[in-house]
Formats: C-alpha cells, sequence, structure tokens
C-alpha cells in the first residue's frame, strides 16, 4: 500500500506534465505550421 | 550592472501586424528570404512566414501603408497581396478547443484504464474502493471539461425541440459517470469510469477528424485567395494623395488606382484609358477597355496605365457586396440540410433509450431491485452510445477528403462529400469553368524560332494577361528568349525593344480583324503579323461530362455568354446550352430544375455564378475562380483538366457507401452486444473491449478509401 500511495501520485503527476506541456506547446503556436517548422531547420544562420 | 542595462532599454515602439498572401513561398530558401529580406526595408520590424497557409505577418511601424508593405515583397520577388485582417477566427478556437479536450480525455481513458486493469485483475476491498474513487477524481473533471461540446450540442438540439447524435451521447456518458460514482459511494463492485471517458475520447477524435479537415481545405482556398483591394490613394482638393482604408471611402471621393492595382470601391473614371481586369466578376480572361466616363466596379484590376475614378458607391453599396448579399440568401438552403449521421440519430436515439427504459422495466417486473435494474439500464445506454457510429462518418470523409486531396480537389467538409454524393443534374458554366478561362495563343507553330525567342523576350517584359499567357505558351515549349536592347513597356500600347538593331514590338493590333477574338501583333522591322488568341476547352472536358452522363447524370451548360459562342462546345459535348443569363437567372435556373426534384450540382467559377454555387445542392470550382465563388463552393479543384469533377462525384459516392456500410457494422456490433447488457452480463471489461474493437473495424474499413481517388 505504501508503495501504492507513492507510485500512483507520481504516475499521475508524470502524466499531468505532459498534458501540461502539451497544452503550453499547443497555446505556443507548435502545431501552426508543421511545413514551415519542417523547412525552417535547414536555414543556416548567418 | 543589470539595473544600468534596465535604463537604457528603449521604450517599446507601437507596431501593427499586416498579412499578406504570399503564394509562391516553397522551400526553405523562399522562407529565410522573406523572414531576413524583409526586416532590411525600414519601418519593418519582423516577419513570420506561415508556410501551411503561405502568409506572412509582418510586424511594422503603423505609418507603412499596405501597398508599400507589399511592394516590399515584391521587392524580394515573390508576389503578394494584402489579406484583409482575419479577426479572431472562429473555426480555429473551435479546432483548439476540441484538440484540449481530446487531450484531456486521453489523458484521463490512459490512467483510468491502468487502474481497471488493475481492478479487473483482482483488486479487491479496499484497494478497490480506493481505485475507483481515484478513477472518480480523475474522471469527473475530463467529463466536466472534454463532454462540453457534446453537452452544449445536445442542449442546442433539445431546445429546439430537435435531436441529433450528440443527446444521446450526453445522456449515455453522464447516466454512466452519475452511476459508477454512486457505486463508489457505495462500495459498489463496478464503476464504469473508463467506458465513459473512453467513449469520450473515441469521439473527440471522430469530432478532431472533422474539424481539421474543414480547417485543412479552408486553409488551402484561403491561400489561393487574391484579396480586394484594403483602401485606395485618394486625391484631396488641394491635391495631395493619402492613402484612405476601403471601409473609409466616401461616394464622392476622387482615387488614383495605378496600373497593377485593384479597385476598392465602385466609381466613374474622370481620367485616364486603361485596360480593367474583371474575371473576378464575369470569369472573362480578356481585359475591358475603359475610358472616361465608364463605370468600373470594385475589386477589378487595373491592368495598364494609371487611371482617376470617382468613387460612386463603396463599402456595402459596392456592386460586390450586392452579389455576396444575393449569395447569403441563396446559401440558406444549404444551411438546412441535415447530415446523414444526424438523420441516423433520429432513428437511432429513440430505438436506445426504450430499450433502456424497458430492460429497467423488465428487471423490475421480474423481482430485480431499483437497483440492480437501473444498472443494468445503464450499461444498455452504455454499450449502444454512438461510439462507433460518432466514428462511421468523420474517420471516413477524412480518409476520402485525403485521397481528394492528392488529386488536387479540397472539399471543405464532411457535410459537402454526403451532398455530392446525392446529385442527378450538374449545371456547368462556360468560361473558366469548361473552358480554361484564359487565353490561349494560336498558331505560336507558324512562327520562326528566332520570332519565337524574341516573342518570349518581349511578353517576359510585361504583366498584361495577353503578354502572361503568350510567356507560359513559349515556356511550356522550352524556347529561350532573345536577347533584346531597349526594352520598355508602353501602357496601353504594349512592349517595344530592339533585337540586332532591327525594331521589334509586341503591341495591340492596328487594326481588328477580328471583332469579338483577342489578338495582340507581334511586329518586327517591317512586317507584322497578327496573334490570336483564343480561350480554350479544358483538355478532357467532352471526356468528364460523358463520364457524368454513365453515372447517370444529367448535365447542362449555362452561361453568360452570347449563345452563338455556345454552339460549338454544345455540340462537342452534346449537351443542352443556355446563353444570356444573368447572376439571377442562373439562381432561378437551379430553383427550377430543384423544383423539378432535381438534386443540382453547379460548376462555376465567376462571381456571376455565385449564387447559383450557393443555391445549388452541392458545387464546384476551379482554382482560377474568382474569391467569392471558391469560398461559397463545396470543393475547389486545382489545375487544368476538369476530370477532378467526375472523380469527386465518384468518390463521395464511394465513401457514403462506406459510411452505411460502418452504420451497419456499428449497428451489428450493437445486435450483438445489447442481450448481453440486457442480460446484465455487460461488466466494464466486455464494456471495454467491446467499444474499442467496434470502434477500430470501423475505423479499418474506412481506411479502405484510401485509394479511391485513383
Amino acid at each position: 500500500m505504501t508503495g501504492l500511495s507513492l507510485l500512483i501520485p507520481i504516475a499521475l503527476g508524470l502524466g499531468l506534465l505532459g498534458l501540461a506541456a502539451f497544452f503550453w506547446a499547443l497555446r505556443d503556436g507548435q502545431f501552426d505550421d508543421s511545413e514551415g517548422a519542417a523547412a525552417r531547420i535547414l536555414i543556416e544562420d548567418e | 550592472m543589470a539595473s544600468q542595462a534596465l535604463l537604457v532599454e528603449e521604450t517599446p515602439i507601437e507596431t501593427k501586424e499586416s498579412l499578406f498572401a504570399v503564394p509562391g513561398i516553397h522551400c526553405a530558401g523562399c522562407l529565410s528570404k522573406i523572414e531576413n529580406g524583409l526586416p532590411l526595408t525600414p519601418g519593418i520590424q519582423s516577419a513570420r512566414v506561415n508556410m501551411g497557409a503561405k502568409r506572412v505577418a509582418i510586424r511594422h511601424d503603423p505609418a507603412l501603408t499596405p501597398p508599400e508593405l507589399k511592394a516590399a515583397i515584391i521587392a524580394l520577388g515573390f508576389e503578394a497581396e494584402p489579406l484583409a485582417d482575419p479577426g479572431i477566427d472562429v473555426a480555429a478556437a473551435e479546432n483548439r478547443m476540441l484538440v484540449r479536450a481530446l487531450a484531456v480525455a486521453g489523458f484521463a481513458a490512459m490512467n483510468i484504464m491502468l487502474l481497471s486493469v488493475s481492478i479487473w485483475s483482482g483488486a479487491e476491498g479496499p484497494t478497490r474502493t480506493m481505485f475507483h474513487w481515484l478513477s472518480a477524481l480523475i474522471a469527473l473533471p475530463t467529463v466536466a471539461y472534454a463532454g462540453q461540446p457534446f453537452f452544449r450540442s445536445a442542449w442546442a438540439a433539445l431546445r429546439q425541440g430537435r435531436t441529433n447524435m450528440d443527446v444521446p451521447i450526453s445522456i449515455g456518458v453522464l447516466l454512466t459517470t452519475g452511476m459508477s460514482l454512486f457505486e463508489t459511494v457505495t462500495g459498489g463492485e463496478h464503476a464504469w469510469f473508463d467506458g465513459a471517458v473512453m467513449l469520450l475520447f473515441f469521439l473527440l477524435a471522430g469530432r478532431c477528424l472533422d474539424s481539421m479537415m474543414r480547417g485543412r481545405a479552408r486553409a488551402g482556398v484561403a491561400a489561393l485567395l487574391k484579396q480586394t483591394a484594403p483602401g485606395a490613394l485618394v486625391l484631396d482638393r488641394d491635391g495631395c494623395s493619402r492613402w484612405t482604408a476601403a471601409d473609409a471611402l466616401r461616394p464622392g471621393m476622387t482615387m488614383l488606382v495605378a496600373a497593377g492595382e485593384r479597385l476598392a470601391a465602385d466609381g466613374r473614371i474622370v481620367a485616364g484609358e486603361s485596360g480593367l481586369d474583371i474575371a473576378f466578376l464575369t470569369g472573362e480572361s480578356a481585359p475591358v477597355r475603359v475610358q472616361p466616363g465608364d463605370r468600373v466596379q470594385a475589386g477589378a484590376l487595373n491592368v495598364d496605365g494609371p487611371i482617376t475614378v470617382e468613387v460612386t458607391a463603396a463599402g456595402a453599396d459596392t456592386v460586390i457586396a450586392d452579389i455576396a448579399r444575393l449569395m447569403e440568401e441563396a446559401g440558406q438552403g444549404k444551411s438546412r440540410y441535415v447530415r446523414l449521421a444526424d438523420r441516423a440519430a433520429r432513428y437511432y436515439a429513440p430505438c436506445v433509450h426504450l430499450l433502456a427504459a424497458l430492460s429497467f422495466a423488465g428487471w423490475m417486473i421480474a423481482g430485480a431491485g431499483v437497483h440492480q435494474a437501473l444498472l443494468i439500464a445503464v450499461a444498455v445506454l452504455l454499450i449502444t452510445c454512438p461510439c462507433a457510429l460518432g466514428l462511421a462518418v468523420p474517420a471516413a470523409q477524412i480518409v476520402a477528403c485525403g485521397a481528394l486531396m492528392r488529386r488536387g480537389v479540397l472539399v471543405k467538409d464532411g457535410s459537402a462529400l454526403e451532398r455530392l454524393s446525392e446529385i442527378s443534374e450538374a449545371v456547368f458554366d462556360k468560361t473558366g469553368t469548361l473552358t480554361l478561362g484564359r487565353p490561349v495563343p494560336q498558331g505560336l507553330r507558324r512562327l520562326w524560332r528566332e520570332d519565337r525567342a524574341i516573342l518570349l523576350g518581349l511578353s517576359r517584359a510585361s504583366r498584361h494577361p495577353l503578354s502572361v499567357a503568350l510567356r507560359q505558351a513559349l515556356e511550356a515549349r522550352g524556347v529561350t528568349p532573345a536577347p533584346l536592347d531597349a526594352l520598355r513597356e508602353v501602357p496601353g500600347e504594349g512592349v517595344f525593344a530592339d533585337y540586332q538593331g532591327e525594331a521589334v514590338s509586341l503591341a495591340r493590333p492596328r487594326s481588328l480583324i477580328n471583332l469579338f477574338g483577342l489578338a495582340s501583333e507581334y511586329r518586327r522591322g517591317e512586317q507584322a503579323t497578327l496573334l490570336a488568341f483564343t480561350d480554350a476547352l479544358r483538355p478532357d472536358a467532352v471526356e468528364t461530362i460523358d463520364v457524368l452522363r454513365g453515372m447517370g447524370i444529367k448535365t447542362l451548360i449555362a452561361s453568360g455568354d452570347r449563345p452563338d459562342a455556345l454552339e460549338e462546345i454544345a455540340r462537342m459535348t452534346g449537351t443542352t446550352a443556355i446563353g444570356h443569363l444573368r447572376p439571377a437567372d442562373k439562381l432561378a435556373l437551379i430553383g427550377r430544375l430543384k423544383g423539378k426534384g432535381e438534386k443540382v450540382l453547379m460548376v462555376g467559377d465567376g462571381l456571376n455564378d455565385g449564387p447559383a454555387l450557393a443555391a445549388g445542392h452541392a458545387s464546384m470550382a476551379p482554382a482560377s475562380a474568382s474569391d467569392a465563388s471558391q469560398l461559397t463552393a463545396d470543393a475547389v479543384f486545382l489545375g487544368d483538366r476538369l476530370a477532378p469533377v467526375a472523380v469527386t462525384v465518384h468518390v463521395a459516392r464511394r465513401t457514403v457507401a462506406v459510411v452505411k456500410q460502418n452504420f451497419a457494422l456499428a449497428i451489428g456490433y450493437n445486435v450483438l452486444a445489447v442481450p448481453l447488457a440486457i442480460a446484465g452480463k455487460v461488466t466494464p471489461l466486455v464494456a471495454a473491449v467491446a467499444m474499442s474493437t467496434s470502434s477500430l473495424i470501423v475505423i479499418a474499413n474506412a481506411l479502405r478509401l484510401k485509394g479511391a481517388a485513383k
């Protein structure tokens, strides 16, 4: 039981962390222009 | 030291953001050229390219006007058109909300499933109760958040006394959650939190697919759009010119329109002579000659020389706005169309609810307690919840739309596919729809090779539609341009140059031989050759019309052209052609056909087809069509061929067939599962397995449409 009371919050917490990261990415417009993001990596900085 | 750095920091300058459509962005090179090149222009702070939408957002000093920004992009070598401020995009916001709800439901479904698996593996007593409580803790906020799209739509339908797919969904989810909560509180054996949340997850996946499909097609169409002018240079009384936004233009103002600019308001020409491209209105490619006294319409592109126009109507009073109103009225019939899934739900929902009520009554009569009878009724609702039904339609439609998109057809939404599958008669516009809608030079083969090279050199120097057509035709033949000296374009006259000391030119014909045809004159020294241009038929127009007829669809040509111009095309395609139709006449024609019980597919391109496109049961427009037509049409097809029209109808019919198969599969699954539920044998495990299997089967069946457009 003590193991569970430790592991379940950790598991849920990690899941929530992932969810929060996804929301963050969505709000930041990471998924707005996937084509552009693919092309941008080819641009060399001067 | 850090505080010192803060002190020298500049006060933020007030900036403005403007959007431009730049269709020419293709690669990383274009992207970096624009993003690094634009900020070099004084006043421009930054530029951000969206490659998917082919747009550039420019952050700049408010003093810079749209024409100046456009010039800055053109200086980098890209075509650009200003886009009106998009404001708040309602559809994009809705899509985002759905994705968020899907993410939450997915997170919850996974975690609850982990807990449920431990319960199914034999967790007992206090462990089970704790796991149920944990599940409830995750499920309740999830249902409250991720269920909103369904609850809202169900509530809206119920308030109007109708029912749709979301009514049984909402009732099922809410009752299951409530019942599970009750079980949890009383320490019962089963809780269906996993079922309720998984159901939401699958259904939201369907919704997201639907909304993404619409968004993708919309972005595609928006990238093709050529905007009407956002404003004009207005001449003050004291002779100064000042940039004025379109909505601030008033009748009586005088605007200066340079060559290459679009008119921002209706008006009358005061000074200057030019050619106006009014393809947006008529779909005709030939520029119309205008001179002082002539009336001109907002949205027309000034091709040749500068003109001064006195504004007679602006904003909502322009001819375009009138047609837009006509279209809005005509389009109301389409919004009354009830989608397949909702039509199915009309029969499905009452059946399911009756079944649940009957099981409840049956078990009460058989002597079970209220608690057990209620549990069974809820299990029936959960198992019949239209999970597969909710996926059946969007899964098939998004696969079909993807297949069509690879063939160059952008379908706006799922309802368009459903309507396209039902059509019984196709009405075609002529110019720009059956024909290419742009001039194609004739008799190039008769010219000497050297002359062709000179012609390409000349035509490259001008943006006149005939020059552009000539250049495209010559480049397609692999002609290399000849080096020319003293190249100059005289607005309204033509392009003049010297070739090895000899004067050459591509100019307006001195004598008009053909009254209706378009022509340009090529002169070399004393010699003059007349180049005729015609609007060629799309290469496969005749075959496509035959294919459509083979599919049992009647065809008709409805054009605004002179009847004698339609004779040849009618003979070639073996189709009745009606000429001299104004926009309102086309609308009336569609109305008459509808009255006869036909489901009309309207295929047209000009703004004059707009009302008919809106009124048709379904509509398609080529990508060369006017903005309004592209926005109104259910599907837009790219390229020079007409075949996509027949392909789209074919794919639409196959999609509906697959959707119906999916319905049959979903109902078949219910026939198997419902007796189990009524018998009280459905544990949360059975519900979870049944639900995922039926969803997977439906998706697998939909994937068969992948090659449908080949």
